[in-house]
């Protein structure tokens, strides 16, 4: 079941008319919104307000350090944003890059896992389901320094499993993961790589989803494996992979928790890691400057807004929702 | 949550003997290869953990130095005549024996053998700089002990378990009441609302979070466990949905029956819903104390000027900027904070594994 689905859901039945509500519907309605007051009450005091807050502090000149010196400056901190500051290009460049490498490599490394934890070929699937997804449950901050130590150049195993296959990968001219600028994307996809379990586990259930008689016909009519998983099985999670490529999309933006861990604030290497959430941190919590981060924030928001839009619009073109749905 | 077929095996037994046993044999070899893949993939992706546990047993020299061999181990040495000498593998006479080196010398170098020192001083012609170290086997396990205490382990233990089990309690109970609503009751403008809750989850808390951290500023919070528990007392759209699908699965007769007895609906709520909804409250439960455990960000922003009430999240990205030059502590720090989680995740995986699936994509 999909948010989508259980939104049509809560649509179907009779329509309530306003207004024409009889005393037991009203007394329905009322214990229903007493029931969602805590979530309306919170949705107020930490979403709706501080929203429109924070646009409102994007117009201001608000330094934490100095609240009393605070003062309307219009639109100055969105004009520095778009045309003077390039760190803010460098961020969303950044951000962008490794969201573009690492989103494919996350999906279809979920995607595959979960067929081969799928197949009726596989014994201990049990087994195996808990051990490749135990990983996604280490707390990030201790998968990202244990990913870091794998990566080092010297010392790290990733490099000499590489260096198995003949690859001079050990040493000062190997391969240095962690200092070499175009590596960065990959690197942190790498560091990034346990938490792909709850995609494999939504992936696992969009297969079992898939009725067995769609393989059972293609198999009759001598379909084979890669067949079959081309034409049957990748068509009909496209809707598992769309909400995972959303959620997957819309987290990418903020990625802020590895980098920081690893490098702080500093981008090391040559702004490599300048990812944008590092440099509204640097700005709201290093300097203070709560106006510029206001702005920096609604930017990012804008732009994940965007590319939800367009993710939606692309839907039709490859995402297959069975009949019915 | 197997699907096998049954077709195949009915074909198979309708089989001549013969077909047969050339089919078990194929769909045999076809398993044991599949198997073989999937723990060989599973190797690698669990690899860095192996890494870091081996790591976390070595002495910081032993880690930092790309020649040392996989295992923690460190070189032997032998005391002779008051002093500590390397031993070395020597090769002589066509085998390799282990020697200590007494005197070395650079086209030869004279060494006594540990075990029978009667021999007398062996002189062996080569550049003892060539010759590799005797190691045995040593696992520091006072890593272990350095990074608990330095860290101050049981402290960010403590903060973490109590950070999370308070708002275990309150985002739990909002996010089962809010649920309910959502499933029994008929208002207007609950679709609507509904779409709301659910694009909260899309909406980039870094919206949210400079008026919040003004305000919390503002009103005295920061650098308190405050602006980390309140937020948290009211509802979040994953628990409230994954509770909803759940609640909706709950025959209504139940209720109905309960209401004719003359039960309000807090009471219809607490006593017929509650109790039958003890897996998905299980599983929400879990989901928000790896969620409450994993948490970094806030209280890296909250608490950044209160460092003796940190979590363990937090505490353990201070410990690296500290240490970043004894990756074995690291390592144990970091075995240290991932071993709670992991241990809950393997006693519960059950209700943990069909929780996701509910909430993810599939009833």
């Amino acid at each position: 079941m999909t948010f989508s689905d259980a939104i049509a859901e809560s649509r179907a039945g009779p329509k309530l008319r306003r207004g024409k509500m009889s005393d037991s519907e009203k007394h329905e309605a009322k214990l229903g919104l007493a029931f969602i007051s805590p979530w309306l009450i919170g949705f107020l005091i930490f979403y709706a307000v501080p929203m429109l807050a924070s646009f409102v502090f994007s117009l201001m000149d608000y330094n934490l350090a100095t609240p009393e010196d605070a003062e309307v400056v219009g639109l100055a901190n969105w004009a520095r944003m778009l045309f003077d500051d390039s760190n803010v290009w460098q961020g969303l460049w950044v951000t962008t890059r490794f969201a573009l490498i690492s989103l494919p490599i996350g999906l279809a490394a979920a995607f595959f896992l979960a067929v081969l934890l799928n197949s009726t070929n596989l014994w201990g699937r049990n087994i195996f389901r808990t051990l490749f997804f135990a990983p996604s449950l280490v707390p990030f901050v201790a998968s990202a320094l244990i990913w870091s130590q794998v990566l080092n150049s010297q010392t790290g195993w990733v490099n000499r499993i590489i260096e198995l296959f003949g690859i001079n990968a050990v040493g000062i001219d190997g391969i240095r993961w962690l200092d070499t600028p175009y590596l960065i994307p990959f690197t942190f996809t790498f560091i990034g790589i346990w938490g792909i379990g709850n995609a494999i586990l939504i992936n696992l259930a969009g297969l079992q989803g898939i009725p067995t008689a769609l393989h059972e016909a293609a198999q009759i009519d001598g379909a084979g494996w890669w067949r079959r998983l081309r034409t049957i099985s990748i068509p009909m999670v496209t809707p598992v992979l769309f909400y995972n490529l959303v959620l997957g999309a819309v987290g990418l933006l903020q990625y802020f928790l590895q980098p920081f861990v690893l490098n702080g604030t500093t981008g090391y290497p040559e702004g490599a890691t300048n990812f944008f959430m590092i440099y509204l941190y640097k700005q709201a919590f290093d300097f203070s400057q709560m106006g510029y981060g206001a702005a920096l924030a609604w930017l990012l928001f804008f732009y994940g807004l965007a590319l939800t839009v367009i993710l939606f619009g692309t839907q039709k073109y490859w995402v297959y929702y069975a009949a019915g749905d | 949550m197997a699907t096998t077929t049954p077709s195949q095996e009915t074909i198979a037994q309708e089989a001549t003997p013969e077909w047969k046993v050339r089919a078990r044999r194929r769909e045999i070899l076809v398993k044991l290869g599949v198997t073989t893949f999937a723990a060989a993939v599973l190797a690698l992706f669990l690899m860095p953990m192996g890494y870091a546990m081996v790591t976390s047993l070595k002495t910081s020299q032993q880690a930092a130095d790309p020649q040392a061999p996989i295992l923690p181990a460190e070189a032997v040495t032998f005391e002779y005549e008051g002093k500590e000498v390397d031993v070395l593998q020597v090769p002589i006479d066509g085998e390799t024996r282990e020697l200590a080196i007494v005197r070395k010398g650079r086209q030869d170098s004279d060494f006594v053998d540990p075990g029978n020192l009667e021999a007398g001083v062996i002189t062996w012609e080569g550049a003892w700089r060539q010759l590799s170290p005797v190691r045995e086997p040593a696992w520091q396990w006072g890593n272990y002990k350095e990074a608990w205490d330095f860290i101050n382990f049981p402290r960010l233990l403590f903060w973490t378990l109590l950070y999370s089990f308070v708002t275990l309690i309150g985002a739990v109970t909002s996010s089962a009441f809010v649920a309910y609503g959502f499933s029994r009751f008929k208002f207007p403008g609950r679709t609507t609302l509904f779409i709301v809750l659910i694009g909260t989850i899309l909406l980039p808390p870094a919206v949210t979070l400079i008026p919040s951290y003004a305000f919390f500023t503002w009103i005295g919070w920061t650098g308190t466990w405050l602006p980390l528990i309140v937020p948290l007392m009211f509802g979040n759209a994953y628990n409230v949905f994954l509770l909803r699908q759940y609640f909706l699965t709950i025959p209504r007769e139940m209720e109905q029956a309960a209401s004719v007895d003359g039960a309000g609906p807090l009471r219809t709520f607490v006593e017929i819903i509650l109790p039958q909804a003890v897996p998905a409250l299980t599983a929400v439960s879990l989901f928000h104390f790896f969620f409450a455990w994993n948490n970094f960000f806030d209280p890296l922003i909250y608490l950044a000027g209160n460092r003796d009430i940190v979590p363990i999240s937090v505490g353990l990205n201070f410990f690296n900027g500290t240490y970043d030059t004894d990756p074995n502590l690291i390592m144990a720090a970091s075995f240290i904070a991932l071993i709670i989680p992991l241990v809950i995740f393997f006693f519960s995986q059950r209700v943990f594994l069909s929780g996701i699936v509910v909430s993810g994509a599939d009833k």
